[in-house]
């Protein structure tokens, strides 16, 4: 994939990956999923509304969907596949999320854990409120939203207990 | 073994949280090529003309399928075989499919589409279903004489002669809206030509075998050779049958022709644009009360939008006819229910499926009938719903299960306070910006198909003699968690550790047609036919085992994980047992059936056993009105239903508060536009569904009274959770405000409040 011409660098979950010219013009959702087949990151709408395509950029979530990869060349984008610890173990998000029933078709799933990601970096002991806050923007159809309160809820307290 | 109470089980949720769960569109296949539908600019046209010649010479271009490109039918559907998957000659509505373009990459095939020209010769739009009926309108479907797609009746006693004689007599109108399934996964389809001729579809979709048939019909080809595989879907809410269906059929079209893998991914702009909505209904309302308050007639007409296809209108179109007046016991009732053939978007199946639109006037007309008897809501509907034994409005006599109404409904008003917060609501006045109210709303709901269908399911179980067991059902994993229930009823049956049984992909060449995953039947027939195997098994094992247990088949038990004699001192464990079948060549498989009990309906008097149980149902809702924005906060909400057992606890309140939630969209934010045929708007950014600061917390009260006509006592809970929080949100604001809201989505105009 990497050229000699080829000076652009995007880190993926740990990874670098040289940037080839059309590469850098395709949205960064499409360079996930059809180039690295990173294919946790989904996409429900492709204009910004749903965040099922929310990956975290240097930390923030950010909707990969509206973000072209020539925008984030350098910076570190971690996706729902580099989500887990390097043993295996899952992240106490993505077990919260089991443990509360917070999952139902799954789709909107990557994204919201990210964005819980996101929202506890900043506040590590949110009320329900802020939660509610926090994931506002990522859609779900499913749920109600209520277990992945919850779910975030009980992350926050594994965490930073 | 039972999984102990407040331990959450989803069979799929490690694969899902992690993002290893693969969608149709994470699938790709070698030499894999892509399609994209064109669309036409008409709303509803004659002598179409579709000039493929400058997209098949774009780069990449592999093909362009038109109509004349269709080796089987142009035309299928579950009813009547109306719905073009390729348009022919017209254009019936914006969702019309004209082209199918294939190439190499899917940006080549979505630059080819754009030089796909179409002409054809505009007809004049019909939109609007009450002119649709009359005999001046245009007539939209050809094959019919008129726009009426079907009419549903009710003829029960003489309700014309004894509204004439009532006490009371209200005259109501109310309209709901096009509503968006907006589940978060677009359609995709996958289709893999087979070197045994079999074409092999995955797709998003909610009913493998009807999409079987739908592929069969476009290729002309029997139902054995496709083999439709179903995986993780992400929502589907009644809406991934019909185009979902059709979807994967245009792609196994291109696969058959070009005989190659391709891939058929929608944008969300192409979802909306194509598939079916929830039917618009306008219901008038004529209810004859007596003093006592009891209701004595009612009358009603309902007018719902078709589209130009009939998909399943007429089934649901039915059930609004079944249940055309909420849970209540009335002797004279004169019901219509007509559906209207338009230019507008195709409707059809959406959770709740008819119900949602009768609820919505049926339970503001209890709170405007008991305001005008000067009783308490909860007053007249305790003297007016179904009791046991009691009789519904089709005349079916409510004796096979536990009528649970009244304590159902006095476990939400306990819970949230109803009588004593009914007191201080506001009514338009209020000291500071926010004026308060709190609404409630009561429902049942037929489970299942009723005498809508053919209600039947089977499940394979496929013991291994390593100790191992396979599991299969005719019901689907729309992410409701149905796979997860199945297990559950299996093990706890079997007596076994829920991780030796494994749920097996499905696939429709492995086990017969069980039917649709809708109408809240998943659980209630799934696990119908579960239970049936499961016996059969047992007996099976029973027959075989004795003589190693020493004692008789019918001795012989299943706990533990082991198989036991009548003492626990005669026991061998599950692998044991295993064992030994295997030394006596016996198989330990079984296959269990479950048909639904029977049921009746009479055409002309809209009488007969609608459904075989019913779910019964409360919510309450709180709420504030801002005086000065109309801005409209929910505050609370508490829901009970009695879902028989709740197999899966934490998932039966997930189903609760989704549906929930997809009721509130309904009651306040969610309006899919149409104009003239037409969409103003294509995305999630315009059409709002429910975001998690707009909803309040939730509280879900599971009411539990086991119901012998379900094997696994079991009923279910989709769509029985969404189709009543909009009364109880427009009784609330009603509360609040002292102006009764009659049209979805409910809109406070300040003005109005001063």
């Amino acid at each position: 994939m990497s050229t000699e011409q080829t000076t652009s660098v995007l880190t993926v979950n740990g990874t670098e990956h040289a940037l080839a010219e059309t590469e850098l013009n395709m949205n960064l959702l499409d360079y996930l999923r059809e180039v690295l087949n990173l294919t946790g990151t989904k996409n429900g709408c492709g204009t910004g509304a749903c965040g099922s395509c929310t990956v975290l950029i240097d930390d923030a979530a950010r909707r990969s969907c509206l973000t072209k990869v020539s925008s984030v060349v350098g910076k570190r984008i971690t996706t729902i596949e580099g989500f887990e610890q390097p043993d295996g173990t899952l992240h106490p998000i993505q077990q919260a999320f089991i443990d509360a029933g917070a999952i139902q078709c799954g789709f909107c799933t990557p994204g919201m854990v990210l964005s819980a990601y996101s929202l506890l970096l900043k506040n590590k002991h949110p009320n329900r409120e802020e939660i509610r806050k926090g994931i506002n923007t990522n859609l779900c159809r499913c749920t109600g939203y209520q277990q992945i309160v919850d779910a975030v809820e009980q992350a926050s307290k594994t965490m930073y207990p | 073994m039972k999984i102990p109470s407040g331990k959450v089980f989803r069979n799929d949720a490690y694969a899902k949280v992690t993002g290893k769960a693969k969608y149709s569109d994470d699938l790709k296949f070698f030499n894999m090529a892509h399609a994209v539908p064109v669309y036409s600019d008409y709303i509803h046209a004659e002598n179409l003309r579709v000039d493929t010649g400058a997209a098949e010479k774009s780069a990449g271009v592999l093909k362009v399928i038109t109509a004349a490109d269709v080796p089987g039918s142009i035309r299928f559907g579950q009813i009547d075989q109306d719905y073009c998957m390729f348009a022919e000659k017209k254009i019936m509505c914006a969702g019309d499919v004209v082209a199918l373009v294939v190439a190499e990459q899917r940006s080549q095939a979505l630059s080819a589409a754009e030089k796909v020209v179409v002409s054809a010769d505009p007809l004049p739009v019909v939109s609007d279903p009450e002119a649709a009926l009359s005999p001046e309108s245009p007539v939209v479907r050809e094959i019919k004489n008129s726009n009426l797609m079907n009419h549903h009746k009710m003829r029960r006693g003489d309700a014309l002669q004894e509204l004439k004689n009532c006490d009371i007599v209200l005259q109501e109108e109310f309209s709901t809206q096009f509503i968006e399934h907006a589940y978060m996964e677009p359609e995709s389809a996958v289709c893999v030509p087979r070197q045994d001729g079999v074409m092999e579809v995955y797709g998003s979709m909610q009913h493998p075998f009807s999409t079987r048939r739908f592929v069969g019909a476009l290729l002309g080809e029997p139902l054995s050779h496709i083999e439709v595989y179903q995986p993780p879907t992400g929502g589907g809410f009644g809406g991934k049958d019909d185009t979902a269906a059709i979807v994967c059929a245009r792609a196994a079209l291109a696969a058959r022709l070009l005989n190659r893998p391709v891939k058929l991914t929608y944008t969300r702009e192409w979802s909306i644009r194509e598939s079916y909505k929830r039917h618009p209904y306008r219901l008038n309302y004529k209810v004859g009360i007596e003093k006592s308050g009891r209701v004595k007639a009612v009358q009603v007409r309902m007018v719902s939008d078709g589209g130009p296809y009939l998909s399943v209108s007429p089934w649901v179109n039915w059930r609004s006819t079944a249940q055309c007046f909420g849970p209540y016991t009335v002797d004279n009732v004169y019901a219509d229910v007509l559906c209207a053939a338009t230019n507008n978007p195709v409707t059809g199946a959406m959770r709740g499926f008819g119900a949602p639109q009768v609820n919505f006037a049926v339970e503001q007309i209890s709170d405007i009938a008991a305001e005008r008897l000067g009783i308490s809501p909860l007053e007249y509907r305790r003297i007016n719903m179904v009791k046991q034994d009691g009789e519904t409005v089709t005349g079916q006599v409510l004796d096979t299960h536990t009528v649970s109404m009244e304590q159902v409904m006095d476990r939400v008003a306990g819970e949230i306070g109803y009588e004593e917060k009914l007191g201080k609501c506001s009514r338009g006045t209020s000291e500071d910006d926010e004026l308060y109210g709190v609404g409630l709303s009561i429902s049942y709901r037929g489970s299942s198909l009723g005498a809508e269908g053919m209600d039947f399911c089977s499940s394979v179980i496929n013991c291994q003699f390593d100790g191992s067991i396979l599991l299969e059902t005719g019901i689907h994993e729309n992410g409701q968690g149905s796979e997860s229930v199945m297990l559950l009823l299996l093990a706890e049956q079997l007596g076994v550790r829920l991780d030796r049984i494994k749920y097996k992909r499905s696939s429709t060449s492995n086990i017969p047609d069980g039917g649709t995953t809708v109408a809240t039947r998943g659980t209630i027939m799934g696990g119908g036919a579960v239970n049936a195997a499961a016996h059969k098994l047992k007996q099976l094992m029973a027959d075989n085992l004795n003589d190693v247990l020493q004692c008789r088949p019918e001795e012989v038990r299943f706990e533990d994980d082991h198989v036991l004699g009548p003492d626990n001192e005669s026991r061998i464990t599950w692998d044991e047992a295993m064992q030994h079948l295997f030394l006596k060549r016996v198989y330990p498989y079984a296959f269990g059936s479950f048909q639904a009990p029977d049921v009746s309906w009479d055409e002309e008097t809209g009488q007969g056993d609608a459904y075989f149980t019913y779910v019964y149902s409360s919510q309450a809702v709180e709420l504030t009105v801002n005086k000065s924005t109309g801005k409209i906060k929910l505050q609370n909400i508490v829901a009970a239903h009695d879902i028989g057992r709740a197999v899966n606890r934490a998932m039966v309140l997930g189903q609760m508060y989704g549906g929930i939630t997809q009721g509130v969209g309904m009651a306040l934010s969610e309006d899919l536009e149409i104009e003239d045929g037409k969409f103003p708007h294509l995305d999630l950014n315009h059409y709002k569904i429910p975001k998690a600061r707009e909803l309040p917390e939730m509280t879900g009260i599971i009411v539990e009274n086991p119901d012998p006509q379900s094997p696994s006592e079991a009923k279910g809970i989709g769509e029985p959770a969404l189709e009543l929080i909009a009364p109880a949100i427009a009784n609330a604001l009603y509360n609040a405000t002292g102006i009764r809201y009659r049209d979805m989505p409910l809109k406070v105009n300040p003005e109005e409040l001063k």
